[in-house]
């Protein structure tokens, strides 16, 4: 369990770590390396060079954009877990991060880590995609985005170009008073990878219809995936149980599930549409809440 | 590589290979032998130290990412030498430990949660030492040590009532 040998670099701009990265094929960025580590203890990775981001103060941020919550790629998952700003305008990122390992994991793992090893299992590629995320990376003196969709690309890989190194994240945030969320993991124990997960965000109109609704499953498929069919299916109709189970299992019914030891692919097809069904469940309940408690305020 | 290291109120230059863990460097080069080491790929929690007063895994960082930073070890959270913190007091009192490899790590653990929470619930307390594994399964007895540790320290500076 040692790593193999590597040479180790600490630059203190994004513009440096970038040539870094450019001048050598074999090197790697590392930020939290909650996931980079582990690997490398067990040569699964073994990098010629670790270029530390971490210290790297640009890209360390939580901040309100017009329609979105821009959050710094080396941005460490505890401190977005106890953002308030970030709770109140991408409550999903407030639900799902406590499944993110352990507190001591996410004391150093990152947001952007997260993305750029695109586990299958990993919880924020997921909200990512579900919310429609936009992903800003610079390479070569130049700064790109990238939609969350266009960016998981398979099993731990990535659009991310060679000698890219991903600045930050952009979540849009849902501006209406109507919204809620839901998130559900299956795993062996508390904090263990997902054998499935699903994410549920859900805007209601003044009568408690379903306006605007975003459904995405993780872990059952190389990469996260939004159940598209079944978001234009419920969008305008009051989300009965029924009506949910029925169109989220139609949009399931085509992926090519993973299928390991842990769960079978109709395992995990099953399990996901359980859980979609009950992340939307949760998403309506606390919609209702929310308008609720907005219409106490204004009283 | 040549690094500076902040442990427990000193600095020390070290020489250490890039590839060094935190953990190995600490017992290996610091002779700090309270950082315990399990299963060296983040998944037991027994080698947790505190890096800026908050616990992480030191298998899971290597030395020269740690430079800058304070790290503490479970050799320096005592007041004093031969004295106990009131935490270390509270797992001898409930017997919050067996074979004894996890209890460092879990000592450390239940320092980071208190530092930021001094009344946790019982199901916070479970939450926050759910990264460490106990194999003796002396899970219950831990549970009682920082609950009473978190008593004693809450009530550490309150006024004594008076004498009727």
């Amino acid at each position: 369990m040692k790593a193999a040998p590597f040479a180790y670099s600490r630059p203190t701009a994004v513009d440096e770590a970038c040539a870094l990265l450019a001048a050598d094929d074999g090197a790697r960025v590392i930020a939290g390396g909650q996931t980079l580590v582990p690997m490398m203890a067990m040569r699964l990775a073994r990098p010629t060079r670790l270029i530390d981001i971490a210290r790297i103060t640009e890209l360390s941020y939580v901040r309100e954009e017009k329609d979105a919550v821009a959050i710094g790629a080396c941005t460490r998952q505890c401190l977005v877990e106890r953002d308030a700003l970030t709770a109140k305008r991408v409550p999903m990122l407030a639900a799902a991060i406590p499944f993110i390992g352990h507190a001591a994991t996410r004391a150093r793992g990152t947001i952007g880590g997260s993305m750029a090893h695109a586990d299958p299992a990993a919880e924020l590629p997921l909200i990512a995609v579900t919310l429609d995320a936009t992903l800003s990376y610079r390479a070569g003196g130049k700064s790109s985005d990238i939609a969350a969709r266009d960016f998981f690309t398979g099993l731990m890989i990535t659009a991310l170009p060679q000698g890219a190194c991903l600045t930050g994240v952009r979540f849009p945030i849902w501006h209406g008073e109507r919204v809620g969320v839901g998130f559900h993991e299956v795993n062996a124990r508390r904090s263990d990878f997902a054998f499935v997960a699903a994410a549920a965000q859900v805007e209601l109109d003044a009568g408690g219809k379903c306006k605007r609704i975003a459904i995405g499953v993780g872990a059952a498929t190389d990469v996260p995936i939004r159940l598209e069919s079944a978001e234009k299916q419920l969008t305008g109709g009051a989300l009965d149980e029924k009506t949910v189970a029925d169109a989220v299992r139609a949009a399931l019914a085509d992926i090519e599930p993973l299928d390991d030891l842990h769960a079978s692919a109709e395992y995990r097809r099953r399990a996901a549409a359980s859980l979609a069904v009950r992340a939307v469940a949760d998403a309506k309940i606390t919609a209702t809440a929310n308008a609720l408690e907005s219409k106490a305020r204004a009283h | 590589m040549r690094i500076e290291l902040k442990v427990n109120g000193e600095t020390h230059a070290l020489d250490v290979e890039e590839r060094t863990t935190l953990l190995d460097c600490l017992r290996d080069k610091l002779a700090l032998k309270g950082a315990h080491a399990g299963c060296e790929h983040g998944v037991c929690g027994a080698c947790t130290v505190l890096v800026d007063g908050v616990a992480v895994r030191s298998c899971l960082m290597f030395a020269p990412q740690a430079e800058g930073s304070v790290v503490t070890t479970i050799e320096g959270v005592t007041p004093g030498p031969g004295e106990l913190s009131p935490i270390q007091d509270a797992f001898c009192e409930t017997h919050g430990m067996q074979c004894g490899y996890c209890t460092p790590a879990m000592v450390l653990t239940a320092h980071a949660l208190l530092a930021g929470n001094p009344s946790p619930t019982r199901e916070e307390i479970v939450e926050a030492i759910s990264g460490n594994i106990c194999r003796c399964t002396g899970y219950a007895q831990i549970i009682e040590a920082i609950a009473l540790a978190a008593e004693r320290m809450r009530g550490a500076n309150a006024p004594v009532e008076p004498r009727s």
